[in-house]
């Protein structure tokens, strides 16, 4: 039995969506900026596409920019905010857990001037709204914050954060990392003063390739990709219509009935804490099961390497995922385990569950068998 | 300049005797297999003492040079101009042509070669030079001669067919063709070192088979794909390999419990040599190779070397960088592309079968009396045996 526990790297897709992107390739393989009607049926079903995303968020559908995938939302909205934004000011806030495709487009930027302010986290992976708003400045102009962080499932305020701005510094716009949160959470970011916020489809049984990065009405940020000025000039390039259709297929099919399985998620979630718990030597970090989100268990095992220990799983067809590389101990390997606390031993020993709406009790009982019996096992063998 | 032949220099080989045909036999098979890998249609011949390579269809001239440059038992490839006889006056006017093309108007020394294989030829080789030299310097004021050490040569070949006319020359890797000298069983890690030392020893002739030791899951399958991709690329040069992916995890494990940590790289070393020694014996293999370098790690001292020697019964060990430092090892690696392969990180990610202190000066008694206590490892030899894969790797088209 294959037990699939990275549904934080990637989420096999919902059967309905390969159907409905087959018959796009089969049938309505058309340029959606085609003149033709071969075009204009293209561009229907992107509408419609759009149409379902924006449902799930109560945004207009013009508020929806389809895009490749998570890591160009994140650099779309971040650099394209702070080039918009130039003249007012060069300084940019974010936290110090952020996923490499928010954090190193801040490097980036501090390379070509600008600052950035990073801001700590407690042992949960906490970012506290107080000390967003004591890091802003006269010439601060982007706030950048993950929803949830995809090392330890903690669960930013980023509502509270986003309403806060607004009522004291509604200039600055306010960007969420929305990756592993969104279908996970309802969120509005419309009335929660979120300007802008990434999506990628195939964290939501969607296709890889495709997400989309949500734009308030009348915020406006430059473009990075230039061409035949698709997307009102926002985002050039031919609009990959199977993957859009995927992905508002998904996330539709994901928000309807969200709350059910989320409760399934959590439940299980408890489960595998409380039997990770109940191993020696095995602690889990993070917030408490249903303080973070409910895919994502993170848990450093005593005296072992994350790498051996993921390569055992794999022998039995588990496939998880190692917190950080074996063999350094570098922070900058997990900016987040080392932002909430861990070291040395801690930081090399970390596995990361991810579940999915798949996801079932016998396979995380079958895990919890497996780890009870190799954990010895494998600890017999340690550097002494 | 587009060429459509190329006369191959192989000066090592041709002085071996009576075994001169069976090394110019398995030179000729070598570039044979090295060209039918490209497009194009190629001959290649031999011909009173020479071997040339003639091209046609639509064919890379610089994928057969890259090609034959990896064909050990090369020393030259020389593009060579094939010339109607037209008579002499024509073929200065040919000759000198061509060497405005190749050297332009660069100050260079030169020297001109002819041989006459065609003896009715109306001028004979010792008057072919000097009338050619006289025409070339009036033609190129930018050239003079230098009998002695030219910076090119001019040569001319005066055959039944045509006139030859050749000056470039471009290195092959010179060595032995590979085959002549047998095979060997290279140890091959995913380290800078082993295809080093593969490739070397293949440079003298050999054929290659390879062992490499895997330990799941302390070693992970991406470090397989590896050595797999680092065997891939030796192979472009030594044929194909067949590869014995050899699971030592139980082995190791076994090691680590019974025998004391500071001799642990050693001990599974000499399990290492004894294992491919035996894969190399059932296979035909004439030899060991290895990457070791005198002194470059704890189990590479000359003490760790004789003990590790030590374990294997009657074939040599043949370790061609053993006087090498890393650096030199590295150059190798470049030249022949494996050095970036190589350096990724998937290999030894795990170090706990790594004491932190090893012995340095291993006595072999000392390390025989530790492994005495392995009574069961000859059960496990004969499963990793049983159980292992063999791939083999290169030669496709």
């Amino acid at each position: 039995m294959e037990i699939y526990l990275d549904n934080s790297a990637t989420t096999p897709v919902l059967p309905s969506v390969k159907e409905a992107m087959s018959q796009m390739f089969d049938m309505e393989y058309g340029n959606p900026s085609s003149m033709h009607l071969k075009g204009v049926a293209a561009e229907e079903k992107v509408l419609e596409a759009a149409k379902k995303i924006a449902a799930t968020l109560g945004a207009k559908e013009k508020e929806i920019l389809f895009t490749s995938g998570g890591t160009e939302g994140n650099n779309l909205a971040i650099i394209g905010a702070a080039r918009a934004k130039m003249r007012a000011g060069k300084h940019i806030i974010t936290t110090s857990i952020e996923h490499a495709s928010v954090h190193n487009v801040m490097e980036h930027l501090e390379a070509y001037g600008w600052e950035v302010t990073y801001l700590p986290v407690d042992h949960q992976g906490r970012v506290a709204p107080e000390d967003v708003l004591d890091a802003l400045r006269p010439d601060t102009v982007l706030v950048s914050v993950m929803m949830v962080n995809n090392e330890i499932g903690a669960r930013e305020p980023v509502e509270e954060i986003g309403r806060a701005l607004k009522d004291v510094a509604p200039q600055v716009l306010f960007h969420v990392d929305a990756i592993q949160g969104y279908g996970k959470y309802r969120i509005r970011p419309g009335r929660c003063g979120i300007d802008l916020m990434t999506v990628s489809g195939h964290k939501i049984h969607g296709p890889k390739g495709v997400g989309f990065l949500y734009i308030r009405d009348k915020v406006k940020i430059d473009p990075i990709l230039f061409g035949g000025g698709q997307q009102n000039g926002l985002r050039s390039g031919t609009l990959n219509t199977p993957g859009i259709v995927g992905l508002g297929l998904a996330a539709e099919e994901i928000c309807r009935d969200l709350e059910v399985h989320t409760e399934q998620m959590y439940r299980l979630k408890e489960r595998l804490t409380e039997g990770l718990k109940a191993l020696d030597g095995v602690t889990v970090n993070g917030p408490a099961p249903r303080e973070g989100a409910p895919q994502i268990v993170s848990a450093s095992f005593e005296g072992l390497r994350s790498e051996v220990l993921l390569h055992a799983l794999e022998e039995e067809q588990i496939y998880v995922s190692a917190g950080s590389a074996c063999g350094s101990a570098h922070p900058e390997d997990n900016r987040t385990l080392y932002a909430i606390g861990l070291r040395g031993e801690k930081l090399v020993s970390t596995l990361r569950f991810s579940l999915s709406i798949y996801t079932t009790e016998e396979e995380i009982d079958r895990t919890l068998e497996v780890l009870r019996a190799k954990l010895p096992l494998l600890r017999r063998f340690v550097r002494r | 300049m587009e060429f459509h032949s190329f006369l191959i220099k192989y000066s090592e080989i041709a002085v071996k005797g009576k075994n001169r045909h069976l090394f110019e036999d398995k030179l000729v098979e070598r570039m044979r297999e090295a060209l039918a890998r490209l497009e194009g249609d190629f001959r290649v011949r031999k011909a009173s003492g020479r071997i040339y390579v003639d091209c046609a269809g639509i064919f890379d001239q610089q994928d057969v040079i890259e090609a034959l440059q990896k064909v050990f038992g090369i020393v030259w490839i020389c593009p060579l101009v094939k010339l109607a006889d037209l008579g002499f006056e024509d073929l200065k006017a040919r000759v000198i042509e061509y060497l405005k093309e190749c050297y332009g108007e660069k100050q260079l020394t030169f020297k001109v070669l002819s041989r006459r294989t065609r003896k009715n030829y109306p001028l004979t080789s010792d008057e072919i030079c000097p009338l050619m030299g006289e025409a070339i310097l009036e033609a190129m004021p930018n050239l003079k001669v230098n009998v002695h050490d030219p910076d090119f040569f001019v040569n001319i070949e005066i055959r039944d067919e045509n006139i030859n006319l050749y000056s470039i020359l471009i290195p092959g890797p010179g060595g032995m063709p590979v085959g002549v000298g047998g095979k060997g069983m290279l140890l091959l890690s995913g380290g800078i070192d082993s295809p080093v030392a593969g490739w070397m020893i293949s440079k003298r002739g050999l054929e290659l088979e390879a062992v490499y030791f895997h330990a799941p899951p302390y070693t992970s399958e991406r470090a397989k794909r590896k050595v797999e991709d680092l065997a891939e690329l030796v192979s472009r040069y030594s044929g194909p390999i067949r590869l014995h992916i050899v699971n030592f995890t139980e082995i190791q494990l076994y090691i680590y419990e019974t025998c004391p940590h500071d001799e642990l790289t050693i001990i599974m070393r000499r399990l290492m040599m004894r294992i491919a020694e035996r894969i190399a014996k059932e296979n035909g293999c004439s030899c060991l190779i290895t990457g070791e370098s005198i002194g470059q790690v704890a189990s590479q001292t000359v003490q760790s070397l004789t003990v590790t020697n030590a374990a294997v019964e009657s074939l040599p060990v043949f370790r061609p960088v053993i006087g090498f430092d890393k650096q030199e090892i590295i150059e190798v690696a470049k030249k022949i592309e494996t050095f970036e392969t190589s350096i990724l990180p998937y290999e030894d990610c795990c170090t706990i079968f790594v004491a932190k202190h090893p012995v340095t000066k291993p006595l072999l008694k000392v390390i025989e009396a530790s492994e005495r206590k392995l009574a069961g490892v000859d059960a496990m030899v004969e499963k990793a045996l049983e159980t292992r894969e063999v791939v083999v790797i290169g030669g496709q088209k």
